[in-house]
């Protein structure tokens, strides 16, 4: 199909700022739906608030606009009521790791089947630019003007930590290696966290004089490289990218659908037992 | 493998927001920005049809259609340069 036949059209032009690395993002995630060549109708967006989330209501898929943070929530349920159903759960980088961190850390330690973008942009665009939980020390913002003094999250980190079996980082400058990780995302069984480092111009590249988006595009260029790579060896402070955890681990909704087996199982055998000792009259009580 | 040949790109001029992000990483400078500060293909007859322009646009407003050695246009990724580490 034609990447056009994925969107809903009658929202473009979508209401992000020029040049804002969210728009990349929607496109490299349409780009791997395209070439996984999933059916729409089986796939389910759900997003929490944030200029972030509004990619749910571009995309011509199933989709739920929810609550700040609660995205994964909502996700949680549609996944456990429809298993059957791929679910794709961008977030911003506060909606995931400020507000929504709890939703965040427990969806990954339950590994239930989902892929989550974190759409890093280190700052919360919607609002005014305030500083996020991933700024990093040493940052501006609105609510920082000498710096924030807050250490920021390791988003690979942090996932792993939590239980996640899969977990990669890419960038909005490196688009083919974001559509080939989040196939790889998509396709994995479990819950897949996938951080791309986007750019906020208007707000964090603004205060934090990165400059315009082509500029914090080559930041993002020049600051990250491969896992493996010569350039990381060389240089540790560079930002690493690429699959970080690819495992094989249990899935809540297929453990959930064992308890539910055991379960039947279970009250099957207590009615055979009640029918036997009624019948054989002894601990039947009086009516 | 199949050389794609440019057919044309498509630029969608209600879309696009002028950001240059295609025009500054094509690796042929092939695009500019037009006085009305909309993307237009300028040395259309440079470019390697690596569509990255397309695929790193936020505002999905450029499409490099191109033509396969059967002639028939396409527009999906057959083939695709690599970016840098
Ligand atoms: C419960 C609740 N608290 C606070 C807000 C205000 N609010 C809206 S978006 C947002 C943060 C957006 O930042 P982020 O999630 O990083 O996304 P971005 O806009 O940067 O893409 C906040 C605090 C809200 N809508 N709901
Ligand atoms: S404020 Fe920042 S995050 Fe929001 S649309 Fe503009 S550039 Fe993007
Ligand atoms: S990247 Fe897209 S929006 Fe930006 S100048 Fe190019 S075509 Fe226009
Ligand atoms: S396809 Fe590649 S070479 Fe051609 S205009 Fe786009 S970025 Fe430049």
């Amino acid at each position: 199909m034609a990447i056009k036949d994925y969107i809903r059209q009658r929202y473009f032009p979508q209401m992000w700022c020029p040049g804002c690395g969210h728009g990349i993002i929607l496109n490299a995630l349409l780009r791997a739906v395209d070439e996984m060549g999933l059916d729409k109708n089986n796939i389910v967006m759900t997003s929490g608030i944030g200029c972030s989330a509004r990619i749910s209501g571009y995309v011509d898929f199933h989709s739920l606009h929810t609550l700040h943070g609660r995205a994964l929530a909502f996700a949680t349920g549609v996944k456990l009521s429809k298993p059957e159903l791929t679910l794709l759960v961008p977030m911003g980088d506060g909606d995931a790791l400020a507000i929504g961190g709890n939703h965040f850390i427990h969806a990954a330690r339950r590994n239930i089947d989902m892929t989550a973008i974190v759409m890093n942009n280190r700052i919360y665009g919607m609002t005014g630019g305030q500083y996020s939980p991933l700024s990093g020390y040493g940052k501006k913002a609105t609510t920082a003007p000498y710096t924030t003094i807050d250490n920021d999250f390791d988003v690979v980190n942090l996932s792993i930590a939590a239980g996640a079996s899969f977990v990669a980082r890419s960038t909005a400058y490196h688009v083919l290696e974001s559509i080939d990780i989040l196939k790889k995302a998509i396709q994995h069984k479990g819950f897949s966290v996938v951080e791309i480092l986007s750019q906020c111009p208007t707000y964090y590249g603004r205060k934090n004089k990165e400059g315009d988006a082509v500029s914090m595009m080559e930041f993002q260029k020049n600051t990250t490289a491969k896992l493996g790579s010569k350039a990381l060896e060389k240089d540790p402070t560079l930002i690493p990218r690429g699959i970080f955890v690819d495992v094989d681990a249990p899935e809540y909704c297929q453990e959930y659908d064992k308890i539910v087996e055991r379960a039947m199982k279970a009250s099957q055998n207590n009615r055979v037992d009640q029918t036997l000792t009624t019948e054989a009259g002894h601990t039947c009580p009086t009516p | 493998m199949a050389r794609l040949k440019l057919k044309e790109h498509v630029i969608n001029r209600d879309w696009c927001k002028g950001c240059g992000i295609c025009v500054h990483f094509c690796p042929k400078k092939v695009l500019e920005l037009d006085s009305q500060e909309k993307v237009i293909a300028v040395r259309p007859e440079d470019c390697i049809c690596c569509k990255l322009c397309e695929l790193r646009c936020p505002d999905l407003a450029i499409e490099v259609v191109t033509i396969q050695t059967n002639q028939e246009a396409q527009t999906d990724q057959t083939t695709r340069m690599s970016e840098d580490d």
